[in-house]
């Protein structure tokens, strides 16, 4: 069953699903439609602080802080990559699996790497759902969903790391490192939305790159991952108004050609779907 | 006066490029054949007739200095890619499938958007246009036309990743940070065409899981069979 079917499914059965199922998401509905209501300019604070009040973290605002915040995303992801190989009938043997075990692999590397380099500063590892409170109950036992979630954690990995490379400003040791763990993420999401491309299905049409806002096909539920992906300003420059070999660049290769940043607020809330506390 | 100023130049130059004792640096300057410094290598008289070509371009090639030498950096990759790509879209490899076709025009179009916004971003500070040497390229071959797509990939992630902490504007660096992720889509999807898994091997990353970073006088050395021009570099921060 893919992933879009379970949450159409769910929420014409049962609307008030998505607030009995986790405070959590609770609080980021109540955000979200806040956000309508509110300027655009206000909402990083009330997202903050509701952040704070949700969880008790904050937004790294040290190099210290951005290497623990990486660290968190690695070990969500390494333990995704984990579980899922070791699931028994998800992946298919061969290159499928060869590519999921690799990208374990380097995730696994990345916390080894941050923790060495934080040293006794390491923050412990998270106890994580992936089934996000159940709201993914397949997630490693369906070869659809679980792929459909790696390139949600990718994408968003790759976020991520855009997102706090202002606090690495200069710093050649952990800048360096970081864009070079930075662009590892970006090759695997290039390849799992290869991967989900072969799936056809409502992945179908899946490239490499990002198109516009949420292209995954997966639905309205990782649209804060995808949130901004379609912008196609860049510094004052919009992209569409630039030459391109028949007319100007279309509004799909504007997007495509820049990846977005994602604060670290939103990334947590991502993250925290699958955090246990 | 102007001349003898100019040997001058040379002659300090010459010095300088002696005490080097660095091997990266005079290599890149070798093969680069820009800047001062590497044209001292084949002595006063080479040195005199650069400054000549110099003077008749009017220095177009001069990258700048500090965040715009950076900047100037990254459109001289971005014009390589985008020139490589037009040619991959307007003479297909024999066997191109729909799908191949379809994802290189894509490409294509990601690196004219690099290449015409550094363009417009640096407006008067912006090199001129890049005379390229393709020649090296069968692009009616399909084992060619990857290679030299994965090499010109897999080189500008490991240039953005090794300029990153030259840049001091924070917003070059964001801006730097859109880019390379895109490159490294690419990186990924070339190498699967070649080799399905290959998107991220040991090629490319090593024990730490670490993408590969190189300085601009390293990318600069690499991308220097493909570019006829004369650049100069020799403001470009480096390492």
């Amino acid at each position: 069953m893919n992933l879009l079917n379970v949450f159409d499914e769910i929420n014409n059965v049962d609307p008030e699903f998505t607030d009995r199922i986790s405070p959590r998401r609770e609080v980021i509905r109540n955000m979200t439609s806040f956000g309508k209501k509110i300027t655009l300019a206000s909402l990083p604070f009330l997202i903050s602080d509701l952040f704070k009040k949700a969880y008790g973290a904050t937004a790294p605002t040290d190099v210290n802080g951005v290497l623990n915040y990486a660290l968190t995303l690695e070990y969500l992801e390494a333990e995704y990559y984990t579980m899922g190989v070791a699931a028994s009938n998800l992946i298919p043997s061969g290159r499928p699996l060869g590519a999921i075990t690799t990208i374990r692999d380097h995730e696994n590397a990345h916390v080894k790497f941050l923790k060495q380099v934080l040293g006794d500063k390491a923050v412990s590892k998270p106890t994580f759902d992936f089934t996000a409170g159940g709201t993914f109950a397949n997630v490693f036992s369906d070869y659809d969903t679980f792929l459909a979630l790696a390139q949600a954690f990718e994408d968003t990995g790759v976020r991520a790391y855009k997102g706090q490379a202002g606090i690495l400003l200069g710093n050649k040791v952990v800048l360096t490192a970081a864009l070079q763990i930075h662009s590892v993420e970006a090759r695997h999401a290039s390849h799992i939305r290869q991967m989900r491309r072969a799936r056809g299905g409502g992945a179908a049409n899946q490239k490499p790159w990002i198109t516009g806002a949420n292209d995954s096909g997966i639905g309205a539920v990782v649209d804060p991952v995808y949130m901004g992906e379609d912008n196609k300003v860049q510094a004052n420059v919009d992209i569409t108004t630039l030459k391109g070999v028949s007319g100007n660049i279309s509004l799909a290769a504007a997007t495509q050609s820049f990846d977005e940043p994602l604060g670290a607020e939103a990334v947590l809330n991502i993250a925290s779907l699958f955090i246990k506390n | 006066m102007e001349k003898m100023s100019s040997q001058k130049e040379c002659l300090i130059d010459e010095k300088e490029h002696l005490d080097k004792k660095d091997l990266h640096r005079r290599d890149f300057l070798k093969f680069t054949g820009a800047g001062l410094a590497g044209v001292a290598l084949l002595g006063l008289s080479s040195c005199k007739k650069d400054r000549n070509d110099d003077d008749m371009s009017g220095n177009g090639f001069y990258f700048g200095s500090g965040d715009i030498a950076i900047l100037n950096y990254a459109y001289a990759l971005e014009q390589l890619e985008a020139a490589f790509y037009i040619k991959v879209v307007n003479s297909p490899f024999s066997g191109i499938t729909d799908m191949e076709k379809s994802f290189f025009t894509d490409i294509r179009d990601h690196e004219i958007a690099h290449r015409e916004f550094f363009k417009k971003a640096l407006g008067d500070k912006a090199i001129l246009d890049l005379e390229f040497n393709l020649s090296g390229i069968n692009f009616s071959s399909r084992d060619s036309v990857l290679a030299t797509a994965k090499t010109f990939e897999d080189l500008g992630v490991s240039a953005y990743n090794g300029a990153g902490w030259l840049i001091k504007d924070v917003s070059y660096l964001l801006l730097a940070g859109k880019i390379v992720s895109v490159e490294a889509r690419h990186a990924a999807w070339i190498r699967d065409l070649i080799d399905n898994g290959s998107f991220a091997n040991q090629e490319v990353i090593d024990a730490n899981g670490l993408d590969v970073a190189k300085s601009p006088s390293m990318v600069l050395q690499a991308a220097a069979p493909f570019i006829k021009s004369k650049i100069d570099v020799k403001d470009l921060p480096t390492y």
